[in-house]
């Protein structure tokens, strides 16, 4: 069924030409041409061709097995390694190493040889004559649809779905019951972090240790336009659990004309001037410390969220959804510098429970 | 005389007197101004006064006369003369014009020149100076990268070929630059670069810093064993790469695969 046959036949250009309109076309210009006839290739006519064409074929797959023959020779002859030696020059690539190279090379020429000569085949020899297809509707004819809908009302009769009620019920409630089992078995994928993305190892009374240099520090060793990078007292990088700890207590510390910070909380939570700032960015935790120190901005690498540290980690670009939180620090008795308790805000990026 | 005069009034006339007036003035300059090191002397106050000589026809313009800084240039006051030394040893400064960052270009001044302008600034208050070779010979390599990814690859890329910044500025390419600029760069913190003083960064961690940094730029010593490396850029010239040349291979292939195959015949 196509569409020209839907169509109603006043509105064919023939119909208007013979109601005596100066419009006439002769013979039906839409009809299907059908297919132009069939050309043959040189192959197909030419032995030689053909011949000839078969051997490029064969050359293809020759020269996939030579690639795998050079492939394992490389394996074989060339050493890996960081030294000079191991490296060829080869333009424009420049230096790269010899057993990178040619593994690349004849591995990739193994696995494209083979596509090229089935494509190369197929386009040569491979038979080429058009061959059509016809197109059926996808309905099912009406006989058949008219037994199929007869055939489900008698099952359901027969059955007694309708009827059974108590059948029924308990049929569904068990169906409804079975995904539960996969709730408690997803409930052991937690526990639920509680309240761990609260907390950091930052505690009152912590010294802030240098991460050069594994030393506490003193105020007068962070000089204005300074960055340095603290880790809490007690955290060792030889200890099992150092990511886990590092991932949240990342923090910098600057130091800033104290004339300079905008914000009066932030001044008072810093010590003359130095402020402490979580390393973790705000958006998706990525750590920062592109630090600016002529404007304070902090940016983040991942999504360009900036953060101006003179006015308390405020959010001045991008994606970053709260500011970044500042440690509150001071100097102790001996003069390091220590931390007053723990972040006020959870550092990192947002979570459901965040306060 | 008489045929001088009758010309005065050509329309040619003030190009040629104006012309005349500034190879004259320019000459005499030449001839009188401070012959740059030509008498250069090693003692301490002669090269401050030599130093201020030249701050004040190149730098005074922004940074004002006595270094205290104008709107256009921040004080020098207490910058120190290893801050000097970087800044116009790299010709960053004289800066071309102002903006979001001044960037390295042809150094103009001769190195005594720049130890006469150091000694004239480290005059005017107290302030990092130029280190001594021994302090900036290089240490030990793998330290040396631990502590560059810790502070320094955020912004110069694990590579040390630099990166973007916000508003215009940013990193710049760690290759070629010498190991008293990277001391000094470390040690002043010049532009926006937060500067890490020897309390935080200890000489000895600055020194295996520099050996990293001359190691990892040095194709010599640290080959790509990749080959191309397209700037060590990471993702955004490793994307483009991917997207032009291996998609366009691929597209070729492709109408190599779907291509009309040649005819026996002509149609």
């Amino acid at each position: 069924m196509t569409s020209q046959d839907n169509m109603s036949e006043e509105h064919l250009p023939e119909a208007h030409g013979a109601h005596g309109g100066e419009l006439a076309v002769h013979g039906d210009a839409f009809a299907d041409p059908g297919l132009p006839p069939h050309e043959h290739r040189r192959t197909d006519i030419d032995e030689h061709a053909a011949a000839r064409a078969e051997r490029q074929v064969a050359m293809w797959f020759l020269l996939s097995m030579v690639a795998t023959i050079g492939f394992i020779a490389s394996y074989v002859l060339f050493k890996p390694g960081p030294e000079l030696k191991n490296t060829v020059y080869i333009f424009p690539l420049g230096h790269i190493s010899k057993l990178n190279f040619s593994l690349g090379m004849t591995l990739g020429i193994s696995l494209f040889a083979i596509g090229a000569g089935a494509v190369h085949w197929a386009r040569t020899l491979m038979s080429d004559e058009e061959h059509i297809a016809e197109r059926h509707p996808i309905e099912a004819s009406p006989e058949v649809r008219e037994q199929v809908f007869a055939d489900f009302r008698q099952g359901a009769k027969e059955s007694g779905f309708g009827r059974r009620k108590l059948i029924r019920n308990t049929m569904i409630g068990a169906m409804a019951m079975v995904p539960l089992s996969a709730v408690v078995l997803f409930r052991d994928l937690g526990p639920l972090p509680e309240k761990k993305l609260d907390s950091t190892e930052w505690a009152k009374g912590k010294r802030l240790v240098n991460m050069n240099t594994n030393e506490p520090m003193k105020a007068s060793d962070i000089t204005v336009g300074s960055l340095t990078f603290a880790k809490p007292e007690g955290v060792e990088e030889s200890d099992e659990d150092f990511q886990e700890v590092i991932a949240k207590a990342a923090v910098m510390l600057v130091r800033m004309q104290p004339a300079d910070i905008k914000d009066q909380t932030s001044a008072e939570w810093g010590y003359e001037g130095v402020l402490c700032y979580s390393k973790i960015c705000t958006h998706v935790g990525c750590p920062i410390s592109l630090y600016e120190q002529q404007t304070h901005h902090v940016l983040c690498p991942c999504h360009q969220s900036t953060f101006d540290l003179s006015d308390g980690g405020r959010v001045i670009f991008g994606p970053a959804g709260h500011p970044l939180p500042q440690l509150q620090i001071s100097v102790n008795g001996d003069g390091y510098l220590e931390a007053l308790g723990d972040f006020s805000k959870p550092v990192g990026p947002g979570f459901w429970e965040r306060s | 005389m008489k045929k001088l005069s009758a010309r005065r009034r050509h329309p040619l006339a003030a190009l040629v007197v104006l012309l005349f007036a500034l190879a004259t003035t320019g000459g005499l300059y030449a001839a009188f101004a401070p012959a740059g090191n030509a008498q250069a002397d090693s003692s301490q106050s002669l090269q401050i006064e030599q130093g201020k000589k030249l701050f004040a026809v190149g730098c005074s313009s922004c940074h004002a006369l006595s270094g205290e800084g104008t709107k256009d240039g921040p004080t020098l006051v207490g910058v120190g003369s290893a801050s000097v030394d970087f800044q116009v040893g790299t010709g960053r400064m004289p800066a071309q014009q102002p903006g979001a960052q001044i960037p390295a270009k042809k150094v103009i001044y001769t190195q005594d020149e720049i130890n006469e302008l150091a000694a004239y600034v480290a005059s005017l208050g107290a302030g990092p100076s130029i280190p001594t070779s021994d302090q900036y010979a290089a240490g030990d390599v793998a330290k040396g990268g631990e502590l560059f990814r810790t502070n320094c690859a955020q912004c110069h890329n694990f590579a040390g070929s630099g990166g973007a910044l916000s508003e215009g500025k940013y990193a710049p390419s760690l290759d070629g630059v010498s190991a008293k600029h990277l001391y000094e760069a470390m040690l002043t913190g010049p532009q926006n670069m937060p500067s890490f003083p020897n309390s935080t960064l200890s000489t000895q961690n600055k020194q295996d810093i520099i050996a990293y940094v001359q190691h990892t730029t040095d194709p010599a010593k640290n080959p790509s064993f990749g080959g191309l490396t397209l700037g060590a850029l990471g993702p955004v010239t490793e994307g483009l790469f991917g997207w032009i040349f291996a998609l366009g291979a691929l597209i070729g292939i492709a109408i190599w695969i779907a291509a009309r195959t040649p005819k026996a015949k002509k149609s």
